[in-house]
């Protein structure tokens, strides 16, 4: 985005404001930083002791990283997680995009409440309705199964999904669908040919942040679903700590290990991610 | 000419609504699915959560009708009404500090994060939000153990005497507790104060400049009304995220020492799934569910954009 005028910035000295700016920016990136690299020092210490907070180890024990990733089973979690991501995301993407466009484009008589209604839900604690929600699922038959945390998760995602996709739809100019009409395209065709393609952007954002909350997700999980290897990564991180919790070194090994496949996807798909981070706050 | 007079007829008409046929038919057709997932899995669980409330109940047995008194229960027995202070003194830490520092940065910066530079912090700052809040917990609980980093620092400048293991502390475990989630949050709020602050015109500070206003001034009058819109989703979703918490909580401190840590949504957690008593932590839960709104709509009304 570039200003009309901008402030004079040589690039050769740089302003007393643009370091002190700097400076706090790389202090605060330290602070952010500092809890994983002190995990980091500690997974490295000899397994079963208790080293200080921040010390390069004498002989830094790889292997704890392999004994977390036996411990954790780090092979199925990661499967059972990717398994969750894939029950929920696709198909809560696609009918959270259906009912942002069909209440901001077809409008059918009482939609309006129906749309109050989803945006009620938007600020709902998911403690609200743990309770009641883990009777249901145990009268379903779906306790301790993967989809005891699907099928809710769709649900409980709605709100925001249907909020972020009429908003995309809303500003969608109308000559477009008009156009497509006069082709003589229904709406269903219309929506996949016409408005999917411009809402690519919105849906990716729409995905990113699902999938993130997927799995990281840790009260269903911890609730519904007692083996900790059907459910998703944070669920199991918190057995794993449960079981390993005194163990420092090898804990701190299994979260690492835990956490880096979201950190890895972060960094590869970085711009996309803090897009959709910013926009899903501001919208949500 | 006619053209543009149809455009403007459209676009204050915009498309009209569907009244009926087949087109009615087809427009719920993608509005329902959604609705019905909503439906069986956040409205009828609400809906019970109402109706648990009012019963005793194990969850196993038979209940029994108990009108309010699971509410006069949570609304003035002592350890209720610490356990909701608990998560408003929360918001202290996981909004105030968040929102502070990120309008300080933002107000120091006050441009684009552009070059290399930016992308780093941009990238670094956001890992938090990232990573499960489970992961948070572990990954402070360590920083905070007696022997861990934080008093480390604290020996290293002199200050040995204070250290401790935080998290057992009475006095100091929720402002611990406060300080992981303030962690967690300051990265978004900083970043979203930073965006925002970048598209204040630059003007409005060189003419504050040339009448003499004080820094504060500047800040006072210009920054802050800027960024009312971004300063009211900063407030709203740290806010949520404190009267809300339970990751942290239950990683962190299982909410003791006693009860000093424990947060409403714990506080259901252990009701309806340890102690068995469904009515209570129902009658908790839909306490907390209002508190939300309560506090959230104000927050939403007050800072919405001028029209």
């Amino acid at each position: 985005m570039t200003v009309a005028m901008p402030r004079p910035r040589s690039p050769a000295l740089p302003s007393f404001g643009t370091i002190s700016a700097r400076t706090i920016l790389v202090a605060l990136m330290v602070v952010t930083l500092m809890p994983f690299v002190t995990m980091f020092s500690a997974a490295l210490a000899p397994s079963g002791t208790y080293p200080p907070g921040l010390q390069w180890p004498a002989d830094p024990q790889w292997g704890n990283f392999v004994d977390a990733f036996k411990a954790a089973s780090m092979d199925k979690l990661l499967w059972s997680s990717t398994l969750i991501a894939l029950g929920v995301v696709p198909l809560s993407v696609l009918i959270g995009t259906m009912a942002g466009f069909g209440l901001a484009k077809l409008r059918p008589r009482g939609s309006g409440v129906v749309y109050i209604l989803f945006v009620l839900g938007l600020t709902l604690p998911f403690e609200g309705i743990i309770t009641p929600l883990y009777y249901e699922v145990r009268s379903l038959g779906l306790l301790n199964t993967k989809f005891a945390i699907i099928l809710p998760l769709i649900g409980l995602y709605m709100p925001f999904s249907v909020f972020w996709m009429r908003a995309h739809f809303v500003n969608v100019p109308d000559e477009m669908s008009e156009a497509a009409e006069i082709d003589g395209a229904g709406t269903w065709q219309q929506f996949w040919q016409v408005q999917v393609p411009i809402a690519r952007p919105a849906i990716m954002s729409l995905a990113i942040l699902q999938f993130l909350w997927t799995w990281n997700q840790f009260l269903l999980p911890v609730v519904l679903v007692e083996t900790p290897l059907e459910r998703t990564m944070a669920g199991a991180l918190g057995a794993f700590q449960g079981q390993w919790g005194t163990n420092i070194p090898l804990l701190c090994a299994g979260s690492l290990i835990i956490i880096t496949p979201t950190v890895l996807l972060f960094l590869i798909f970085q711009r996309q991610f803090v897009a959709a981070l910013l926009q899903g706050a501001v919208k949500g | 000419m006619t053209n543009e007079r149809q455009q403007s007829r459209r676009r204050s008409v915009r498309s009209p609504s569907i009244k009926g046929g087949r087109g009615l038919l087809m427009a719920w057709v993608f509005i329902v699915p959604a609705l019905a997932f909503y439906a069986a899995f956040v409205l009828v669980p609400i809906v019970m959560s109402i109706y648990y409330s009012l019963l005793r109940w194990d969850g196993i047995g038979k209940s029994q009708f108990y009108g309010l008194r699971n509410y006069v229960t949570v609304l003035s027995e002592s350890d209720f009404l610490q356990i909701l202070a608990n998560a408003f003194q929360l918001v202290v830490y996981f909004t105030v500090i968040p929102v502070a520092i990120g309008l300080g940065v933002a107000s120091v910066i006050r441009e684009q994060l552009s070059g290399r530079f930016g992308t780093v912090a941009r990238t670094v700052l956001f890992i938090p939000q990232v990573i499960p809040l489970v992961a948070a917990g572990i990954a402070w609980t360590w920083m905070l153990a007696s022997n861990g980093v934080v008093n480390q620092a604290l020996q290293l400048i002199g200050l040995g005497a204070v250290t401790r293991g935080w998290l057992g502390d009475f006095d100091f475990a929720l402002p611990a507790v406060g300080m992981i989630g303030a962690w967690v949050l300051l990265g978004l709020c900083t970043m979203l104060l930073v965006t925002g602050i970048a598209r204040i015109d630059a003007s409005l500070y060189e003419a504050a400049k040339l009448d003499g206003a004080s820094p504060w001034h500047e800040f006072r009058w210009i920054t802050l009304p800027s960024l009312r819109q971004e300063i009211g989703v900063c407030v709203t979703v740290t806010v949520i995220a404190a009267l809300a918490s339970f990751d942290i909580v239950y990683i962190a401190t299982g909410g003791g020492p006693g009860i000093q840590t424990t947060v409403p949504g714990l506080e259901i957690y252990r009701l309806a799934f340890a102690h068995r008593q469904v009515g209570l932590a129902s009658a908790l839960a839909v306490v907390l569910m209002v508190l939300v709104i309560v506090v959230v709509l104000p927050i939403q009304w007050l800072t919405r954009p001028p029209k």
